[in-house]
């Protein structure tokens, strides 16, 4: 009985801690051609206890993806990125067509896209926000605008996993089990000592 | 020359450089990312920018002389970066002359273009000079100058 226990009690802790970034630390994807503007919002970022990964390219930002249909898409986000910073006047793909792959892919649509440009033409914002970037920055990018972004994509960031693990306790109905070691939440079983049917029971329903 | 006299030389050559309207707000953004890990910051990006400028200097003249017609879109095209890089180390005069060449690309007055890159390439050649005096003035006098950040 203890055994059965201590083997809900684990798979309970892996349920509620499934991100595997328990670290609040943020990994933003920034591109544009500029070397000067990549060095500075690389700066930015990390002053503001981010990851960085800088790229030069709409390209380039695709490739790390895994969305430029050379490799096949792992089918979730393997890079772990949470926010996506792009320049929009670059060369090839610009960062408008960029935000428009980011918001046809499945996987990383969620994922915020925030669009800077040294221009303030009201048409181009309006097409980036209606496209579903979340903000338009004007360039040069300050310290505060990275501050403020990151504040608010911790804290849509904090809502989501709120939300994932309230999700993932609801799934999971049934009696409480036998043992009342770890019964703060329910887990998907019946009181039979095997540990064979929960797992059978969770397969027939994928 | 003592620590303290060398400080307020970089700090009045820094305030002239403003005064004289050649440098914005942008040059004291950059300053302020720099701290004790990384007290070079601002004097890394500005000649990240010399290079990219020099670059693009050289395009914009080879482009100004395929003329017959002048290709004003890509002359507008060259000079957009060249003004955004400027900007990001804030240029200010620098990035008045290139909004201005870029007035006479979108209206394509070809003189216009010619004379005005003819003043942005003097302008950006006294800034450089300036700089270059700055960060040296600023190196000698020791990081606690410019680093302005406070971990």
């Amino acid at each position: 009985m203890a055994i059965v226990g201590d083997f809900f009690r684990h798979n309970l802790t892996e349920f509620l801690h499934d991100s595997p970034s328990a670290a609040p630390e943020l990994h933003v994807l920034a591109v544009d051609d500029s070397h000067v503007d990549r060095k500075v919002i690389e700066r930015l970022l990390k002053i503001s206890s981010c990851k960085v990964t800088v790229v030069e390219s709409g390209t380039r930002a695709l490739q790390y993806l895994g969305l430029d249909g050379e490799t096949s898409s792992l089918g979730f986000n393997s890079v772990n990125v949470n926010l996506i910073m792009t320049d929009y006047s670059m060369p090839g793909m610009t960062g408008y067509e960029l935000l428009k792959k980011i918001k046809e892919s499945s996987v990383f649509r969620e994922i915020p896209v925030v669009i800077m440009s040294s221009e303030n033409v009201l048409t181009r914002i309006d097409s980036c926000l209606e496209e579903g970037a979340e903000e338009f920055l004007l360039k040069p990018v300050k310290l505060s605008d990275v501050r403020r972004l990151k504040d608010f994509i911790m804290k849509g960031k904090a809502k989501e996993d709120e939300k994932r693990s309230l999700k993932r306790m609801r799934s999971i109905d049934c009696s409480p089990p036998p043992s009342a070691t770890c019964s703060t939440i329910s887990l998907p079983c019946d009181p039979s000592p095997s540990l064979l049917s929960p797992l059978s029971s969770k397969k027939a329903r994928l | 020359m003592d620590r303290n006299q060398s400080r307020r030389q970089v700090a009045a050559m820094k305030q002239s450089l403003f005064d004289q309207g050649l440098l914005d707000e942008q040059f004291i953004q950059l300053e302020e990312l720099q701290d004790d890990a990384n007290p070079n910051f601002v004097e890394e990006i500005v000649t990240l920018h010399y290079r990219d400028s020099s670059r693009l200097i050289s395009s914009i003249e080879q482009a100004l002389k395929e003329r017959n017609p002048l290709d004003f879109n890509k002359l507008d095209t060259l000079m957009h970066q060249f003004k955004g890089s400027s900007s990001s180390i804030g240029a200010k005069k620098v990035k008045a002359e290139c909004n201005l060449f870029r007035e006479y690309c979108r209206v394509g007055n070809a003189e216009g273009c010619m004379r005005s890159f003819q003043q942005l390439k003097k302008e950006y050649a006294a800034l450089r000079k300036k700089l270059e005096a700055y960060f040296q003035l600023a190196r000698q006098a020791g990081p606690q100058e410019t680093a302005c950040r406070s971990k």
